[in-house]
């Protein structure tokens, strides 16, 4: 391609050669890099033939030449021959920029593409790409639980929730290849909507330090990365295929990269994965199936002065959920939480029936970057996400195959970023963004609207320096302003608008009173600033200590500003508050990091102070012909997080390593002084692994996994009258389940294929000991056991 | 220079992205095809004496307002009524009628009698699944002696057929409702 266009310019150059021939082209072949002058560097005028050699300053002339345009060739042995075209009139002078140090280059490219904002005063934990092909059939939640301080919220064993030192859903902001995740991340059963296999790097930032995406990340940021290609010819790939027992599925990945040296590259992935019922130790998880199809692709060019990409990703997943979670009203959930065994036990199998979710995501990114000298490097990014959620409930009549919900959010970004490097030691980045979000809820449905229609408009600027004092300690500060303007349409019931007094304190909403239902059109503005600063402290070669101190700043969402109905998977009604105010987070997080070969250890504590904190809670039992049902609503308090997130790393030997975890976090709400709920308990594992240093290397790991009762809990049970016992029961929707000890095992050995391949062959078992368990942090948990065994077959194929 | 134009186009096409967004359309109400309103249960008696009308009404669903009871007048001893409930949903204009859906889905469906302490009488099923099984939307009823207490009817969806009672019947509750009646 490159060449033919190198060919025309040629052939037109030729015909512009005519009358003065005295000229000559003078100056210098200049490191791109560091401005350093390249001694012996050959320059072909392509043209002429002509061919010179730069002297030990890197400065040339060629004589003899016409006044017209020449293509001119430079080469120079550690670095990629390029070429230039130069208008010489008379005595030229220009200086001529190569990209030195091939290698060098590509590590340079991988640094400035690495999001590299992430932070750098707290410790980012993160997750390689050979770790992540563990996971290769599991959800990123799973993979993201083998986190220190990282655990999940889960509504089965297919959605798997991030949760990060206790908090989730909008708390956390999911970064994927430089775009932020809008996937109706509000709600606490919806899953992060990335596909593990298209990731090759998963950092987790502890705090909201990474303004550059968000200032409203009061948990913290995930950041998933694709894979980085590197600047050379070159086509590889590989391919992912895990069979497993429990499930009776099989995931398979695969995916492809062709480089040029030129900076061209294109890289396509592809995942499918399809499981039936999952099985607990004694009895079948009736319609827990799903069936997962995603797919990328990523074109680009990428030079180090300039770049373009073009990225692309489709996820589609089917997941079915727990059919004896769906309850009527509150004596169901009585009778589930008194029965160990689910209400409805059916046999085996792959269809996935109601209820279950059926999500696609959409994902277009554009991205372009140029480095300008003395100014710094300008990237321009647009992106558009849509995010398609439909989800079947257990219905009767003509409604069977219709939605209950159906809801299509809409984004679009923009982002103008500018980082720049005044000096050595200062490094500032700085930017703007816009957004415009709208969600449509589909009224064909016939069910009330969850979230309303709502378009939302978003403006955000940002500004980050880091400075390095000395070699050892290095000092960061960043701020951030966000503007949201939501524009929304919302039927409310009549009965509910005035029960809360809305037809008082909001009357210039309606726009349209019904029979049953109220219109309104709400128009809400938020205002957030948030803000960082930190210090890394290196004591020593081995020792390296954190500080960090991060605000966020967060609006509500739409479930907390706006939901009003019935939620069928918790059998309770749950009420949203128009007034909401932001909720802003001051998280304070130390890390003492050792980093030795021999024995290496971090502690992260930290405290998080979160003020107008919003917390769902039981208040009352509303009575309606299905039964009564409890009633939960938000309410804004002030909330307070602590806790430590411990790892440590011991090698006996070269080949054999001591692994070990510990996360303990507790939550308070500081206003009634109570425990804030779905706080992860206490955990800890301890893995015991055999890495081989021969070829094939083997690898064998043995891992515990120990997580304590939960014992600090908000009591949210409540009394009810169940006529058809003719008793007043209490519902303990409160009480955790217990301990529990888990064992995993899993191996892996390489053999050689071919001459360029490999073949990765891996036996793991999860859950060895068939342990019958229950997690606090499984929104099903009153009515089913978690997974019991399951062998996986691993094989992968590197190319 | 190549650059320059990609970055150039990119802006552009997102502007042009952004800009189109649509006229300020004002969503449509959405009419609730499933929600239960009304259960009402017609007792006739079989041979002479008044009929009884038990109605559970509760217009705004899951919202905050409880369901209005009505018993129409206390139960004739020793009197045997035939029973039919009836349920509907009347946030649809017509009325839409639900008991139809229900016994076109026999096999999926059926209604549960429970008679609370203190109450005498006795109910029995009336009407049958196409697979023989209980369904219950008709039904007849015995009043004994004279007495008083709750009478609740029960419609679970996917019930365990057959069943002894609601025990082992299993499934998901569409309808519990219950009725303050006496026997006098």
């Amino acid at each position: 391609m490159h060449k033919y266009i190198l060919w025309i310019l040629l052939c037109s150059s030729i015909s512009a050669i005519s009358q003065n021939c005295d000229s000559s082209l003078s100056g210098a072949v200049i490191d791109l890099h560091d401005d350093s002058n390249l001694g012996g560097a050959t320059i072909i005028v392509t043209d002429t033939g002509q061919a010179v050699v730069t002297d030990f300053d890197g400065n040339f002339i060629i004589s003899n030449l016409c006044d017209a345009t020449y293509i001119v060739e430079v080469s120079h042995p550690y670095c990629e021959t390029t070429a230039f075209k130069v208008k010489v009139s008379g005595n030229t002078r220009k200086n001529l920029k190569l990209e030195h140090h091939l290698e060098e280059l590509n590590q340079i490219t991988v640094l400035g593409k690495a999001y590299s904002v992430k932070s750098k005063t707290i410790l980012e934990n993160t997750l390689t790409q050979q770790e992540l092909e563990r996971y290769s059939s599991g959800t990123l939640g799973d993979a993201l639980n083998s986190l220190s301080g990282v655990s999940s919220l889960n509504t089965g064993n297919t959605v798997v929730k991030p949760m990060i030192n206790g908090l989730h859903s909008s708390r956390v902001a999911i970064i994927n290849n430089g775009v932020r995740m809008q996937d109706q991340e509000w709600g606490s059963e919806h899953a992060p909507n990335i596909d593990i296999n298209s990731v090759s790097n998963l950092t987790v930032i502890k705090g909201a330090a990474a303004l550059q995406y968000s200032g409203d990340a009061v948990g913290g940021v995930i950041v998933a990365e694709a894979l980085k290609v590197p600047v050379k010819d070159s086509l590889y790939g590989k391919t992912l295929f895990t069979g497993a027992s429990n499930g009776r599925g099989t995931s398979t990945t695969s995916q492809l990269t062709k480089s040029y040296q030129t900076g061209w590259f294109t890289t396509v992935q592809g995942t499918l994965k399809r499981f039936g019922d999952f099985e607990a130790p004694d009895y079948n998880l009736s319609n827990t199936g799903m069936f997962e199809r995603s797919m990328s692709i990523n074109v680009g060019f990428n030079r180090f002065s300039y770049g373009f990409e073009a990225y692309y990703s489709l996820f589609k997943n089917e997941i079915g959920i727990l059919r004896a979670s769906h309850l009527g009203g509150v004596w169901d959930l009585v009778r589930a939480i008194e029965s160990d065994k689910p209400l409805i036990i059916k046999d085996f199998t792959y269809t996935i029936n109601v209820p279950r979710q059926d999500v696609t995501h959409h994902l277009a990114r554009l991205k372009g970057f140029k480095n300008f000298e003395g100014v710094g490097k300008l990237s321009l990014q647009y992106d558009y996400q849509q995010n398609e959620r439909l989800e079947y409930d257990v219905r009767r009549g003509d409604d069977k195959y219709k939605p209950a919900m159906d809801l299509q959010l809409d984004t679009h970004s923009l982002l103008l970023d500018l980082d720049t490097q005044p000096n050595d030691e200062l490094n500032v980045k700085s930017g703007i963004t816009a957004n415009y979000q709208k969600n449509f809820p589909d009224p064909n449905t016939g069910v009330r609207r969850l979230i309303p229609d709502y378009k939302k408009y978003g403006l955000g600027t940002y500004l980050i320096a880091t400075y390095k004092w000395n070699d050892a300690l290095l000092l960061e500060a960043g701020g951030r302003y966000d503007f949201t303007y939501m524009d929304v349409y919302k039927y409310y019931r009549t009965s509910f608008w005035e029960s809360r007094n809305y037809d008082e304190r909001y009357p210039e909403l309606v726009i349209e009173e019904g029979s049953y239902e109220v219109l309104t059109h709400p128009e809400l503005y938020f205002n957030n600033v948030s803000a960082t600063v930190g210090a890394t402290y290196a004591l020593g070669e081995k020792h390296k200590v954190y500080f960090n101190y991060s605000m966020a700043s967060r609006a509500p969402n739409p479930a907390e500003l706006f939901s009003e109905g019935l939620h069928h998977s918790a059998a309770r009604i749950e009420l949203g508050d128009l007034s909401f105010h932001s909720e802003i987070g001051h998280k304070i997080s130390m890390t003492l990091e050792r980093h030795h070969e021999k024995f290496s250890f971090s502690i992260q504590p930290f405290v998080n102070k979160v003020d107008g904190f919003i917390v769902l809670e039981p208040v009352d039992v509303n009575f309606t012909l299905s039964g009564s049902f409890s009633v939960w609503e938000y309410r804004q308090t002030d909330a307070q997080l602590l806790g430590v997130d411990v790892d440590a790393s011991y090698a006996f030997s070269s080949d054999f390593r001591f692994n070990h975890q510990f996360s303990l976090v507790k939550g308070y709400d500081r206003t009634l002084d109570i425990p804030l709920i779905h706080m992860p308990p206490v955990n800890t594992t301890n893995e015991i692994v055999y890495q081989s240093q021969e070829p094939n290397k083997l690898r064998l790991s043995l891992q515990s996994v120990y997580a304590f009762r939960q014992n600090e809990y908000p009591n949210n049970n409540f009394e009810v009258y169940v006529p058809e016992l003719g008793e007043t029961k209490v519902v303990d929707v409160s009480t955790p389940p217990d301990a529990y000890h888990l064992l995993n095992f899993n191996s892996s050995i390489a053999v050689k294929a071919t001459e360029k391949s490999t073949l990765t062959v891996g036996v793991s078992v999860t859950n060895v000991m068939d342990t019958s368990y229950r997690n606090y942090l499984n929104r099903l948990r009153y009515y089913a056991d978690d997974l019991g065994r399951n062998f996986l077959l691993n094989l992968k194929l590197n190319y | 220079m190549k650059t320059g134009k990609l970055l150039a186009t990119a802006i552009l096409s997102a502007a042009l992205l952004m800009s189109c967004s649509d006229d300020d359309d004002i969503p449509e109400e959405v009419h609730e095809e499933e929600v239960i309103t009304t259960l009402i249960a017609t007792l006739t008696p079989q041979g002479q004496g008044t009929e009884i009308t038990l109605e559970s009404q509760d217009l705004d669903g899951d919202g905050p307002n409880d369901p209005v009871v009505t018993v129409s007048g206390p139960l004739a001893a020793g009197v045997v009524y035939d029973g039919s409930i009836k349920l509907w949903n009347e946030t649809e204009d017509p009325a839409e009628d639900i008991t139809e859906e229900v016994e076109e889905e026999d096999l999926e469906h059926q209604f549960f009698y429970t008679v609370g302490s203190g109450l005498d009488v006795s109910v029995a099923y009336a009407n049958f699944d196409t697979a023989g099984d209980n369904l219950g939307t008709e039904f007849t009823l015995t009043a004994g002696a004279a007495s008083s207490g709750a009478l609740t009817f029960t419609l679970r969806h996917e019930p365990t057929k057959p069943n002894t009672g609601l025990e082992d019947a299993g499934g998901g509750t569409d309808i519990t409702v219950t009725f303050d009646v006496s026997v006098e």
